[in-house]
């Protein structure tokens, strides 16, 4: 049975990587992930978990080095943050061009400059192209159940592709929540073991990892790689569901909250659903049909799921954790609204940027966020289809 | 060490057909790396830096590989094997695997002395056992011969080229022998593929010091440095005996001479024969020359210095 | 030489070569302007040609002694040439245009008899 522990999202993270107790670690500190491997390290001291440490100089070797270990047949896990997660990016590329199942927790954080410790989104954001699957956590209880998961659905014969579970820098990796700590065995038997494809240790039956795909092969390659992506997706489903059966606790794509016949709907992930979440239900008890489609999987992203999730909304409005960086719109804003393009009823769509590094996102703001949905159903009109949550001075 | 003869009959680890260039001494110090590692004994896991010699090594979908060898990236050949270390030991804690396994990390001097130092430097003084081989061809070779910092003095490449106001390469080459003894490493020596014996003793040795040990190779590149494709190893043996590329090795930082030449060549016999020293021999530019001799000689003096001083940690 | 070009849900996943040293299968021969010509008679088998080669193309016997030059592969770059020790050399250089059409035999007469 499992036990209920009040720790922290960081806790939680290497909590899963105890139970999971992967073959290598290889990681690198940085705020806000760090107290990961700093936890590793000690229940490795503590004998808790018999994982190789390999304590690296750089996050760039933390994931060259996963590489390497995954490679050679290994179970393999890292965290990291930020510029750790930006100085990985050239190496994320080549783990899931490899299709070397890798899991990642990322305490998501703000990118510099400015120099910014605390939560936003635009480290996963920035790396969402490179390949992995990524799971977003609203807390910690999510944190430590998304690790494990993850480490089914990467290593899936259909999947054989990393993937990161992220929750909010501070947020969620610092503050101490109530929640479940399932049972190690009943974990250990729920992950099982890993048999690799074609270990590099395998001296009997050598294998080139690596070699360069010249332009007759190359497309073929990242093809079949952007295949074992998009079977992620049904995985996801899948393991979400064993996972329910085995803890209770069951997952999907995403989490629909109050939805059933929402007219005013946010889309967010993240910590700032909790938040939102409590808005909703206020909003409800006040009659106003307020709902939240909260994003689980952001990589592959289900958009014929979400869109068909969005079909009673009259107005929506997506927040994003991140800066459009010169798009029309936040990653998660152009996204949906590309999915809903194809939807029957196709409601007006709007874009928050809310968070930036560490920035309050109270109550107060998401209320004005349906506040101001309700006005856009109400009329018709959009006037203005990108503002920010929180910002000193008026946007646009 | 065998006689070749012996060596001759071992199945090799790399095989022919790959694209390095005619002449190139890539593929002979490999050859002679996997001959002199006692593969009865125990098996080799390669990983290998991105450059022309794994571009021409693993070209899908063909590989030139008989063992197990893994391309990451360019900077990143030490943290490679680290992970694939790790799991061997992972493997060996558990009992999952008998086998002997020992690890090479290849790269050449843009991915050891410049880009890959930082991810070397971690890999050794965390302890992994792995031999680190730099096949040195002085320059970024695989772009088209651009300067690094174990260019020589003088030479001209395509970022550091001579011209009317500039004569190649105005800074001495790195020496990333001394950087890397600063770990405390067991074993570390330079070696030249000319000199195939001390080569392979070398190598022997590496691979059986249960750390991370480090060796540094000459390695002539006919189409960089600008000489005939069938004299690769006659250069790689001027550079020995004009105490350019000295063979020594430090052992637990005592320093050991393999080689000293009878007759020590001036280096104009070694820079000669090379086209991107070709400027060096301008009228004007004698000094240049004398500079490079001087260079030349300060390494060489203090090597003997220290060898003479016996001292070690 | 020609490839199987496979479509991208036969390629093996992760780009992982499975057949090690499947490069032998590419015949760099074909890049040769010279060619090696091996006089056996004067040969003293001291192997430097093959421990310099640099594309394993140096045929070695049961007995580990060299028995004739892979010209699947030789490149034709003379370093074997010009590390043989022999007086005079057991290995000199030929161009290819004019080794067309003749067995190793002849080439040897041609090359040594001189």
């Amino acid at each position: 049975m499992g036990k209920k522990v009040a720790l922290t999202g960081n806790e939680a993270a290497a909590h899963a990587i105890r139970q999971i107790n992967p073959d290598v670690v290889a990681a690198f500190p940085i705020t806000p992930s760090t107290p990961i491997p700093q936890n590793v390290a000690q229940f490795i001291a503590d004998g808790e978990m018999d994982t190789e440490l390999v304590t690296v100089e750089s996050e760039h070797s933390a994931m060259s080095a996963c590489v390497g270990a995954a490679a050679a047949g290994g179970r393999v896990m890292t965290a990291t943050s930020a510029n750790g997660y930006a100085l990985m990016w050239e190496i994320l590329y080549i783990a899931s061009g490899s299709r070397l199942p890798i899991v990642m927790a990322v305490a998501a954080r703000a990118l510099s400059a400015p120099l910014n410790i605390h939560g936003d989104h635009s480290d996963i954001m920035g790396g969402r192209d490179t390949g992995w699957i990524q799971l977003i956590a609203e807390n910690s209880q999510e944190t430590y159940d998304n690790l494990i998961q993850a480490i089914k659905i990467a290593e899936n014969k259909d999947v054989m592709t990393p993937a990161l579970g992220a929750f909010d820098g501070f947020n969620i990796s610092h503050a101490i929540e109530i929640w479940e700590l399932e049972d190690d065995n009943k974990v250990k038997e729920f992950v099982g073991e890993y048999t690799p494809l074609y270990p590099l240790l395998n001296t009997k039956e050598p294998v080139t990892h690596g070699a360069w795909a010249p332009p007759d092969w190359y497309f073929e390659h990242k093809m079949n790689q952007l295949e074992g992506l998009l079977n992620a997706k049904d995985v996801v489903v899948k393991v979400g569901k064993e996972f329910g059966s085995a803890f209770g606790r069951e997952y999907g794509l995403y989490e629909a909250y109050k939805m059933d016949d929402a007219e005013y709907v946010i889309v967010a992930m993240g910590s700032v659903c909790g938040t939102t979440k409590d808005v909703v239900d206020s909003l409800r008890e006040n009659g106003v049909k307020a709902g939240l489609l909260k994003i689980r999987l952001f990589r592959p992203f289900p958009y014929k799921e979400l869109a068909d999730a969005l079909s009673s909304a009259k107005a929506v409005a997506v927040l994003d954790r991140v800066s459009p960086a010169g798009a029309q719109g936040g990653a998660l804003f152009t996204e949906i609204r590309s999915a809903l393009y194809d939807a029957n009823s196709r409601p007006p769509v709007i874009n928050y940027t809310y968070g930036l590094g560490g920035r309050d996102t109270q109550p107060q703001h998401i209320n004005s966020v349906y506040d101001k949905l309700k006005t856009i159903a109400e009329t018709g009109k959009v006037d203005k289809q990108f503002d920010c949550l929180n910002l000193r001075g008026t946007w646009g | 060490m065998a006689l070749l003869n012996e060596l001759a009959k071992k199945k090799e680890g790399l095989v022919n057909g790959h694209r390095l260039c005619p002449g190139c001494t890539h593929s002979v110090i490999m050859r002679q790396v996997l001959a002199a590692a006692d593969t009865d004994k125990y098996d080799i896991v390669v990983a290998a830096a991105t450059g022309c010699f794994e571009v021409s090594s693993g070209l899908y979908p063909y590989t030139s590989w008989n063992i197990p060898w893994i391309h990451n990236a360019f900077e990143n050949a030490a943290s490679t094997i680290s992970g694939v270390e790790a799991m061997y030991r992972l493997w060996k804690k558990k009992g999952r695997t008998d086998k002997d396994v020992r690890f090479i990390a290849l790269a050449s001097d843009g991915g050891t002395y410049d880009i890959g130092l930082q991810a070397l430097s971690g890999a050794i003084e965390r302890g992994h056992r792995f031999l680190y081989i730099c096949n040195d061809n002085n320059a970024y070779q695989n772009t088209g011969n651009q300067r690094s910092s174990a260019t020589p003095f003088g030479a001209s490449t395509t970022t550091s080229p001579n011209g009317t106001v500039l004569q190649g390469k105005s800074q001495p080459k790195k020496d990333i022998m001394s950087v890397l003894e600063g770990h405390h490493m067991q074993y570390l020596a330079q070696a030249s593929p000319s000199n195939w014996r001390d080569l392979m003793n070398k190598v022997k040795k590496a691979l059986d010091v249960d750390g991370p040990t480090y060796l540094n190779v000459i390695e002539p590149c006919t189409t960089g440095w600008g000489f005939p494709q069938n004299k690769s190893i006659e250069i790689a043996q001027l550079a020995v005996d004009t105490c350019v590329w000295p063979l020594y090795e430090i052992e637990e930082g005592k320093v050991k001479i393999n080689y000293k030449p009878k007759n020590k060549l001036p280096v104009e016999e070694y820079l000669k024969p090379q086209k991107r020293f070709a400027h060096l021999f301008k009228k004007g530019n004698e000094h240049l020359i004398e500079e490079f001799q001087k260079q030349t000689d300060r390494h060489w003096e203090w090597l003997l210095k220290r060898e003479e001083s016996g001292v070690s940690y | 030489m020609s490839e199987k070009l496979l479509n991208w849900d036969e390629v093996l996943i992760g780009g992982a070569i499975k057949d090690p040293g499947n490069s032998k299968s590419y015949e760099t021969g074909s890049w040769r302007v010279e060619r090696p010509v091996w006089n056996p008679e004067s040969c003293i088998q001291c192997m430097f040609c093959w421990v310099y080669c640099p594309d394993s193309s140096i045929l070695v016997d049961e007995n580990g002694k060299m028995s004739g030059i892979d010209y699947d592969h030789c490149k034709g770059c003379g370093i074997c040439v010009e590390q043989c020790p022999t007086k005079p050399k057991s290995l000199a250089m030929l161009l290819e245009a004019d080794a067309k059409g003749k067995s190793e035999e002849d080439l040897r007469k041609e090359v040594f008899s001189k």
